[in-house]
């Protein structure tokens, strides 16, 4: 507003400003019961669930990290991070494959992959766990890995084809005429210009696998190999006589998420825009 | 923005020697694309050979149509797919919310960041964390009811989660408060990189802030609104396990209230142990889905544009 505004703009500036801060306060109100709740205790949270924790403690963080909780960590920290890497790899090969040439049935790869977006997963849950059951894969990393990196595929090559269809021609042409070959011309001219769209895409896709339940339950289904989700599922029924330590588990959970999305923000809206290169 | 027309794959002559070698030892595109074709084509492929199979057999003989039957008539099978009908209201909302967030948060410039992150807040908070916490806050005796009590609106403190009634109402409500910021990050995004030349000129032309953005920015929105309404119509119809497994501990209840067709067909499978007609089950629902096939080939016409573009 650089010029004088008049009652009723500076009305109508207000009432979006009190409209934003009530979104912001719906958004925040669940974090903030399980951050202070996680800091509280037992009593304290029954009798006032909004307050702030009057006398920090951190008996919840030591009571919810014992037991098999690190463990569950550790093997989410695992299946998320191999499969979100073998799938950033896979997809930007793959996107490269189908974003430089122009071949035969091309656009028919790519809309059969597109479509391949809208299979649920449930739907491939029987038959893979057949498959896995066959092999004597259930309850391994290897297979829950595998199966996370086929869904996560689809959406990764096609929001990446879509980007490398954007960049400019005439950068690569000048990498081949410099006698570049094509995994050069990949590594040293497509990859540094692809920095937002694969961040997001990582972001995303850790989001989702670490996030991940239905097949996590099925494929790792002894103790020792549960993931994270799998396991505080069952937590709150274990710790139901003490909210703060469900409380406090739930924080541990979402907080690797929290830092990716903390160091990544930057990023995300510029590579949520992935496909225009203008204005980078 | 320069759009290139994609190299033709064919067999030129090089341009200098490095270019030969070049060419030989990258045949083309197929060695690109093979891992995440042979990946893509094991899980999706060979699932849906065998889905099909599984749901013509029992105990590995031909039945026909028998399990098609079986499913269809199984009263509880037609709750689910009736809730996972329901959920798909939500979506609606949840593209206006989203429109009415990114345009509010567009047009503010003070404190935007952090209104931003805070909108974005519940999209990286995992479904198994939000359902333990709603659980907790939407407890008969929980923190929303005794705040709506101190406020004096004893008749609005219901049991949200334990009466069939409404908990599947409830559990949109919460469904909706998670996907709300992923539209409202989308929309925003594509706000942003759009020419702010017309803006200015609908602005100087004297549209106020409603003609603005309905007239204006809304119909250059519409591929990414369209792409987020698809994709929020297959969260409901096929990505709501989470939410209602954590929040019922994989019960469905109260009752059947909240019952969707993945818990059905998960619980037909490890519970019931009728692999068979889990398999049925999901291969109709695979069909009821493939409708919005059509919905993402309208978005693959753009492909060329690219999504996120005009």
């Amino acid at each position: 507003m650089n010029k004088k505004s008049t009652p009723l703009e500076l009305a109508g500036v207000t009432a979006r400003q009190l409209i934003l801060i009530l979104i912001t306060a719906m958004a925040i109100v669940p974090g903030y019961l399980m951050i202070t709740g996680s800091l509280k205790t037992q009593e304290e949270f029954l009798n006032s669930p909004w307050s702030l924790p009057m006398n920090p403690n951190f008996q919840g963080y030591s009571a919810a990290w014992n037991d098999q909780f690190p463990t569950w960590f550790r093997n989410s920290l695992l299946v998320t991070v191999s499969a979100v890497l073998f799938t950033i790899v896979m997809a930007a090969t793959a996107a490269w494959g189908f974003a430089h040439w122009k071949w035969r049935g091309r656009d028919t790869v790519l809309g059969l992959l597109i479509s391949l977006m809208v299979v649920p997963p449930v739907v491939l849950l029987i038959p893979l766990f057949t498959l896995g059951a066959k092999l004597g894969w259930i309850s391994t990393f290897r297979m829950l890995i595998l199966v996370y990196i086929g869904l996560m595929l689809p959406f990764s090559i096609y929001l990446l084809t879509n980007f490398f269809r954007a960049i400019p021609v005439s950068l690569i042409e000048a990498a081949e005429i410099d006698g570049a070959s094509d995994f050069r011309t990949f590594r040293s001219v497509v990859l540094p210009l692809s920095g937002p769209p694969l961040i997001t895409l990582t972001i995303v896709n850790l989001l989702w696998a670490w996030n991940e339940l239905l097949l996590a339950l099925v494929f790792l289904q002894s103790d020792e190999k549960k993931s994270l989700m799998v396991g505080i599922t069952g937590f709150q029924s274990r710790y139901s006589l003490s909210i703060p330590t469900i409380m406090a588990g739930m924080t541990i959970a979402t907080l690797p998420l929290f830092i990716t999305y903390i160091f990544g923000q930057r990023y995300f809206i510029t590579g949520l825009t992935a496909g225009s290169v203008k204005g980078e | 923005m320069i759009k290139p027309a994609p190299t033709e794959y064919r067999f030129t002559v090089p341009r200098n020697l490095g270019a030969v070698f070049g060419r030989l030892r990258t045949p083309g595109p197929i060695l690109w694309i093979l891992p995440a074709a042979l990946c893509v084509t094991l899980i999706f492929g060979y699932s849906i050979v065998d889905l099909v199979q599984q749901s013509f057999k029992y105990r590995g003989d031909w039945v026909g149509f028998e399990n098609f039957s079986l499913v269809l008539t199984d009263p509880l099978f037609r709750i689910a797919i009736f809730h996972n009908f329901l959920l798909l209201f939500t979506v609606p909302i949840l593209a206006v919310m989203s429109f009415i967030c990114a345009v509010l948060l567009f047009e503010t410039r003070k404190g935007m960041k952090f209104y931003r992150s805070a909108v974005f807040l519940p999209y990286i908070l995992p479904i198994p964390v939000i359902g333990v916490v709603f659980g907790q806050l939407l407890q008969l005796n929980g923190a929303l009811n005794s705040a709506l009590r101190a406020m004096g609106f004893d008749s609005l403190a219901l049991d949200w989660l334990g009466d069939p009634k409404q908990a599947l109402w409830t559990m949109s409500g919460i469904i909706i408060w998670k996907e709300v910021g992923f539209g409202t990050i989308l929309i925003l995004a594509r706000l942003i990189s759009l020419p702010l030349e017309t803006l200015e000129a609908a602005r100087i032309d004297g549209a106020g802030f409603f003609r603005l953005h309905f007239q204006v920015t809304l119909p250059q929105l519409r591929p990414v609104i369209l792409f987020y309404v698809i994709n929020e119509a297959i969260v409901m119809v096929s990505w709501v396990f989470n939410y209602v497994y954590v929040m019922t501990n994989g019960q469905g209840g109260p009752g059947n209230a909240t019952v969707v067709s993945e818990l059905y067909i998960y619980r037909s499978a490890f519970q019931n142990k009728a692999p068979e007609l889990a398999a049925t089950s999901a291969l109709l629902l695979l069909l009821a889905t493939s409708v919005f096939i059509i919905g993402f080939f309208r978005i693959q016409r753009n492909i060329n544009k690219g999504v996120f573009d005009e």
